[in-house]
């Protein structure tokens, strides 16, 4: 770019002079800016998604049919899933990892910062497709966020091509996204930042970035299979041509499963940076978390067929499977004992960041003791498809990664603004999502143990007082977002106290004890001290 | 940092290898899966070639009941099925099942039948010396055809099975059939 003749010290082309305005934004390389548009594009996903989980709840309010009509019902599902998941959760770390990477290994930037921008750039365009494929005749995907063969190959209609094509593009935005984190940890940590040193944050980024690279492809190769399945026939996945729809389930898993921890990995790493600090004690077993999360990742790819239960797997295999995925607990049980401990004993003070830490903690391991119920083989095959697993996966990924990103943005907002969020809002934010989440997700684990099947838009008559408390929750929820944006409109405006520049009185690490607060455009020009 | 970059592009090519690798691997599990099931009969595929029957000892002392279920997919209008529901037979004897199928439209179809055993495990002891399965089966409007499978049931066949059911399923590859036909008449 032009800028690169103004300059002398070193080979990455920085804006001296930000140009203003969308051009900003458009060209921008800048690790900052990059992670700010991530995070407010997750944003916008999450209510976007968030406004089809209304659609949803408004329909599941009463038994019967009565807002929506069942295939625009399915849409929902399909859409809200995928959306929470590529559009929100992950685009959001991806966010968090450009903010905070660079600042906290003491580098000036992303070691790749063009393909940077480029990784960005093409997500809006892949939801975009995505979602106007609802708009088509016919309506847009319908077959599941996890897109089962035959019902996205012989049963779905041509938008389905949308679909595949906006999968690919989100897969290539999360492997460069994935890339650039591994280069730029490998490459750019600051004299003395040694690997056993770097913060919690930045370990369990690298290690999903592994992860990341490593499914994505599979998750391209499989949409490339229903792609051709479908409109060029082959049969992979169908059997009059000698394919078999399970494969389908198999290679789906062996990448939705590592998918699963991609989306909580960077939340460890999060709640392992904020519990500390509040607490004001060092990290209890920081080799042990790095270790375990490690292991969790390697472990991950060897549970797939736990969502598979019920497809008539031989008993040996299913053995296997019932005992790898509850072997997965014993590192996730590690992580939430080294929290508690870092607790024990500390002089804990109940800042925003840290409330949302210790829901966190709690909710999770509720989330993964459902998910423990239903890797038992014999109880899932009445747990399976119902709103059991509705409850666990929310309860994993809502009050588990969401929260640790809500925690992450209370905990650095203050150091990107250099003010103080509004912290009544952010009190009113929390409660009421506390409150109202648990009235969500807690009843949806007794509809499902009685049996209520998920993905349906009408239901037998005694599931309907608990629907009717689990729409309110979910209105409820909903709403306690917009207290959120509120806020987060107020942070940008610059409005707030002005912070110091460690913000909170136990924080540690470069970003706390060497730069200021606002965090300059530029940091780390000349790498940090690493003591 | 400028001694940082060169390495850059190394990395960059290498993880960029991992993530061809990977999109490769997730094709190679077809392959694989396939292999895996053929070995452990895992998805219930039973062999889609014809066995020999050759020295092959009949075991008197035990009787294996093997149970037929026949069904069309959707969309298929024909009328497949067999008046055998189960047989009991000695593994090794060799046992026919006369299966009919008929076109009850006015249009030609192709249908291919795709066989499918339960519990799994029987399906690599299931040995079928002729099955209608093997290739497709074209019947013209109206027509009605006898369609003889003959097997028999492999003697190693764990004792534990005492019983199995073998499933045909019959789909209509008229549309799937007719462009292999115009492919193959593009390759001449
Ligand atoms: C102790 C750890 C965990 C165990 C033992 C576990 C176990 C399971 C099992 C057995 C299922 C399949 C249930 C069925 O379909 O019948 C499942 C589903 C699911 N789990 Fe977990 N899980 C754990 C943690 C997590 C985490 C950390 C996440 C994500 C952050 C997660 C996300 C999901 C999702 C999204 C599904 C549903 C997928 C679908 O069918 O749409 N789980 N889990
Ligand atoms: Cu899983």
């Amino acid at each position: 770019m032009s800028t690169v003749a103004e300059h002398s010290h070193d080979d990455h082309d920085h804006h001296h002079h930000a140009p203003s305005g969308i051009k900003r934004w458009l060209y921008t390389t800048n690790h900052k800016d990059i992670g700010t548009l991530y995070l407010w594009f997750a944003f916008i996903m999450f209510l976007t998604g968030g406004a089809m989980a209304m659609v949803i709840r408004a329909e599941l309010f009463q038994p019967g049919l009565q807002i929506v009509d069942p295939n625009f019902f399915n849409q929902m599902t399909t859409v809200h899933g995928l959306i929470m998941v590529f559009g929100a959760v992950m685009p959001a770390f991806t966010g968090l990892a450009n903010w905070l990477v660079p600042m906290m290994i003491g580098a000036p930037d992303m070691a790749l910062p063009r393909m940077n921008n480029w990784s960005f750039w093409i997500l809006p365009f892949a939801f975009l497709i995505l979602l106007s494929s609802l708009f088509l005749e016919g309506g847009g995907p319908n077959f599941g966020w996890t897109f089962y063969a035959p019902l996205s190959t012989t049963y779905s209609n041509d938008s389905t091509a949308l679909f595949v094509f906006s999968v690919h593009i989100m897969g290539i935005s999360s492997i460069m996204g994935a890339i650039n984190v591994i280069v730029t940890i490998f490459n750019m940590r600051a004299p003395g930042m040694n690997w056993m040193k770097m913060p919690l944050f930045v370990w369990t980024w690298l290690i999903t970035a592994f992860l990341l690279i490593a499914v994505m492809p599979v998750l391209a190769g499989v949409v490339t299979m229903l792609l051709t399945d479908k409109f060029f026939g082959t049969s992979f996945f169908d059997a009059a041509g000698g394919g078999d729809p399970v494969l389908f389930q198999h290679v789906f898993w062996f990448f939705g499963h590592p998918e699963v921890y991609i989306m909580i990995l960077p939340a460890f790493g999060i709640i392992s940076q904020i519990v500390p600090t509040f607490s004001r004690k060092p990290l209890f077993g920081y080799a042990s978390m790095v270790y375990a999360t490690a292991s969790i990742a390697l472990l991950s790819f060897v549970v797939w067929a736990h969502h598979m239960f019920t497809t008539g797997m031989p008993v040996a295999t299913e053995l296997f499977f019932m005992f790898a995925t509850m072997l997965i607990s014993v590192p996730t049980g590690v992580k939430v004992f080294n929290w508690v401990a870092t607790m024990w004993r500390g002089s804990i003070t109940f800042e925003i960041p840290m409330m949302f830490a210790i829901a966190f903690i709690v909710l999770f391991t509720l989330g993964g003791f459902s998910g423990l119920m239903l890797a038992i083989t014999p109880v899932d095959f009445q747990y399976h498809d119902t709103y059991f697993v509705v409850a666990h996966f929310h309860y994993v990924l809502v009050t588990g990664a969401i929260f640790s990103i809500m925690a992450a943005v209370y905990y650095w907002l203050p150091k990107w603004t250099g003010k103080m969020f509004d912290i009544t809002l952010a009190k009113w934010h929390f409660w009421c999502s506390l409150i109202s989440v648990n009235l969500l997700f807690f009843p949806m684990h007794f509809v499902g143990l009685a049996g209520m099947p998920r993905r349906i838009p009408d239901y037998a008559l005694q599931f309907a007082d608990f629907n009717k408390w689990i729409s309110i929750g979910g209105f409820a929820f909903g709403l306690s977002q917009l207290i959120f944006l509120a806020l987060l409109i107020k942070a940008c405006k610059k409005e707030g106290e002005p912070v110091s520049d460690r913000v909170w009185e136990g924080a540690e690490g470069l970003e706390w004890e060497q730069l200021p607060s606002p965090a300059p455009y530029h940091t780390f020009e000349t790498p940090p001290v690493v003591k | 940092m400028a001694e940082t970059t060169p390495s850059n592009g190394k990395l960059v090519i290498k993880l960029v290898g991992i993530v061809i690798g990977m999109f490769g691997f997730g094709f190679a599990l077809v392959p694989l899966y396939d292999v895996f099931c053929e070995v452990t009969g895992i998805n219930g595929k039973t062999r889609d070639t014809a066995s020999s029957y050759e020295a092959v000892i009949v075991d008197e002392s035990r009787l294996v009941t093997v149970e037929f279920i026949t069904r069309t997919n959707t969309g298929m209008p024909w009328e497949f099925g067999t008046e055998t529901r189960r047989v009991k037979v000695h593994p090794g004897e060799v046992a026919q099942v006369d299966f009919y199928a008929k076109n009850p439209t006015i249009r030609n179809i192709i249908g291919q039948a795709v066989p499918s055993v339960s519990p799994g495990e029987a399906a690599t002891y299931l040995n079928k010396t002729e099955c209608f399965c093997f290739n497709n089966q074209p019947l013209a409007a109206g027509e009605e055809v006898i369609m003889p499978m003959i097997f028999y049931v492999d003697p190693q066949l764990p004792k534990d099975i005492t019983f199995f059911t073998l499933q045909y399923t019959f789909y209509d590859v008229t549309e799937a059939a007719a462009t292999t036909v115009a492919m193959n008449r593009i390759g001449e």
